[in-house]
């Protein structure tokens, strides 16, 4: 089992207003230096069998029908290597 | 005879008996539709009304865009089925790109309720024959993701094809591009809109007019003399 992580991000010319309110927050909270915060997704994956290409492109084809919508979002998938052991591991 | 009109319920939906009623009020046949149903039950026209269709989860419109019942919809839409899209309908046609651009958050992050004033900009669509160019309207509005937004150039071809059918007057209620409450395809058949004429039917409530029952009277009279 393998899992693949898909973030989605808003793209750049469009208002994030939910970033902005992030951003506009660090200051009460003593975090200075921050110009800017945009927010986005996180998908997690868990992949029953291997993800060779034929699975990564049909979660390709899923990110960019659902989990994303292209006309105002940007995504990326990637692949996490040994994820099931990763907690333990730290 | 009179026109059968589909009003599809999703799991989250709202304003269906609304709409229904608002229907039989202009003097047509509300017909129930639910979001599995596989056929349109041969309906004339169809609405998506406001709601949060399975919770807006992930986007608004986002997972009702893929119910069984938006299968034949999209493919009848195309061929010319009328179909109105309000609020929650409008982010659902949206996210089958039935119509352009997307919906996201209003800009002032908070949930709004209000008696907005519209201008209808385009009235030769299936939905707006009623009202004339120009004309303005107060119908309410109520929602979360208001916030039309599409790249320039598809802007710029709405406005050049006068698909841009509605625009807020006096106050953007929620950050629209160019002040934009609603659009039609370039057929005039699918309409999409954020605020919601269905209840603005019955001076009695609402915004106490009846400007939002030319949409259903509109309808009728284009099906029962088509």
């Amino acid at each position: 089992m393998a899992r693949v992580v898909v973030d989605v991000m808003l793209k750049p010319e469009i208002l994030d207003p939910q970033g902005q309110a992030v951003q506009r927050a660090l200051p009460r909270l003593g975090f200075e230096g921050i110009s800017d915060v945009r927010q986005g997704k996180r998908f997690e994956l868990e992949v029953d069998g291997p993800v060779d290409e034929a699975a990564l492109a049909r979660i390709h084809d899923l990110a960019e029908s659902f989990l994303a919508n292209t006309v105002i979002e940007d995504f990326t998938v990637k692949v996490e290597e040994g994820a099931e052991v990763a907690g333990a591991a730290k | 005879m009179t026109a059968r009109i589909g009003v599809v319920t999703f799991p989250g939906s709202l304003d269906d008996r609304d709409t229904q009623r608002a229907i039989r009020i202009a003097g047509a046949e509300p017909v129930a539709l639910w979001h599995k149903d596989k056929d349109l039950k041969q309906v004339d026209a169809v609405v998506l009304c406001g709601g949060f269709s399975y919770g807006d989860y992930l986007r608004a419109g986002a997972i009702a865009r893929f119910s069984p019942v938006m299968e034949p919809l999209i493919d009848q839409a195309r061929a010319g089925l009328p179909v109105l899209g309000i609020c929650n309908g409008f982010q659902i046609l949206t996210e089958a790109h039935l119509l352009p651009g997307a919906m996201l958050g209003n800009d002032h992050l908070h949930f709004i309720c209000r008696d907005q004033k519209l201008r209808v900009e385009n009235a030769e669509t299936s939905w707006t024959t009623d009202y004339s160019a120009g004309q303005e309207i107060h119908i309410p509005l109520k929602n979360m993701d208001g916030r039309y937004v599409a790249d320039d150039y598809t802007l710029d071809q709405l406005e050049a094809e006068g698909r841009v059918a509605f625009r807020y007057v006096d106050f953007n209620p929620n950050g629209s591009l160019r002040d934009i409450a609603g659009i039609t395809n370039e057929a005039g058949n699918v309409v999409g809109l954020m605020p919601h004429p269905e209840h603005a039917v019955e001076s009695l409530i609402g915004t106490g007019r009846t400007d939002g029952l030319p949409f259903f009277t509109s309808i009728l009279k284009k099906l029962v003399t088509a």
